[in-house]
């Protein structure tokens, strides 16, 4: 049997502010808790951002923090469990990604999570998924539960990519 | 061990030089059998002089970068060397902003990797 979504997980969009100019691209779909599909969604969405002129470092920055949060959601909220789902919402303009991503797991608090670039845990093969999610992302915002992940990206001023500014 | 899948191996001056089959190191199963067969460099093969040429490599998830970690991990009691070499920028940004650059050396390119063996 496949756990129904509570309606306080149902998407919250509206909450903040998004500045779509046109008819984004959108993805609007409930995956199984496998990878696989996981995949196949963020392939799609990739292929959008090409499409929309999404290029360079900040194509790579995004499809790092999708893959990051989508396993997130898979292994650690639902941990695998065949009976959970998960929602994603995905939105891409030419200026603006909004990806929604929401687990039937019990949540978590990322403001408790150790960091994993301290001296001690340095070492350990775990934890940096959520950094860099937070690294590349304009906004990042987590449900009270911990159990839904909003990331934003706005295009950068200077579009495109550069070997020259690093 | 048995012929490897997700990685090609080739010695120079005693150093094992390691290429990814893998434009994208994403699917975790992939990864699965990538770790297994980078831990038995180390455990079977007793290679411990290791350099990771990424040239081939556009995109890694945090999964992978754990497998490098448990990689180095092993090799250390060892008294061997991890290094990579040839990071697609946008790579070794990742190792920067994780701080996986102080754990394990980063050199610019195979020629300069190899040398650093010496």
């Amino acid at each position: 049997m496949v756990l129904p979504f509570n309606p306080q997980d149902q998407p919250h969009e509206s909450e903040f502010s998004l500045d779509f100019n046109a008819k984004p691209w959108t993805l609007d779909r409930v995956i199984t808790s496998c990878t696989d599909e996981g995949q196949v969604a963020i392939q799609e969405l990739m292929g959008a951002l090409v499409e929309q002129g999404w290029d360079g470092s900040e194509f790579f920055q995004v499809n790092m923090a999708a893959e990051e949060a989508v396993v997130n959601a898979i292994e650690h909220g639902n941990k695998r469990d065949p009976c959970k789902s998960v929602h994603l919402l995905f939105r891409v303009s030419p200026t603006e990604i909004y990806l929604e991503i929401t687990d039937q797991g019990a949540g978590f608090n990322p403001d408790t999570l150790p960091d994993p670039t301290d001296e001690d845990l340095i070492d350990k093969p775990r934890g940096r998924g959520v950094m860099l999610i937070k690294e590349f992302m304009s906004e990042v915002h987590y449900n009270d539960r911990g159990n839904s992940v909003v990331m934003i990206k706005r295009r950068s001023a200077e579009t495109g990519d550069s070997d020259s500014n690093g | 061990m048995a012929t490897p899948k997700r990685i090609v191996v080739n010695e120079q001056d005693g150093v094992s030089v390691v290429r990814f089959v893998d434009r994208k190191i994403v699917d975790s199963s992939s990864i699965e059998q990538l770790g297994e067969e980078l831990i038995a460099l180390v455990t079977v093969d007793k290679r411990n002089m290791l350099l990771l040429n990424f040239e081939n490599v556009e995109f890694l998830s945090s999964a992978a970068l754990n497998k490098l970690i448990s990689l180095r991990n092993k090799i250390k009691p060892t008294g061997g060397t991890l290094k990579l070499c040839n990071l697609h920028k946008d790579i070794e940004q990742v190792f920067k902003i994780t701080k996986l650059d102080k754990l394990i050396e980063i050199l610019p390119n195979e020629e300069k990797g190899l040398a650093s063996f010496k």
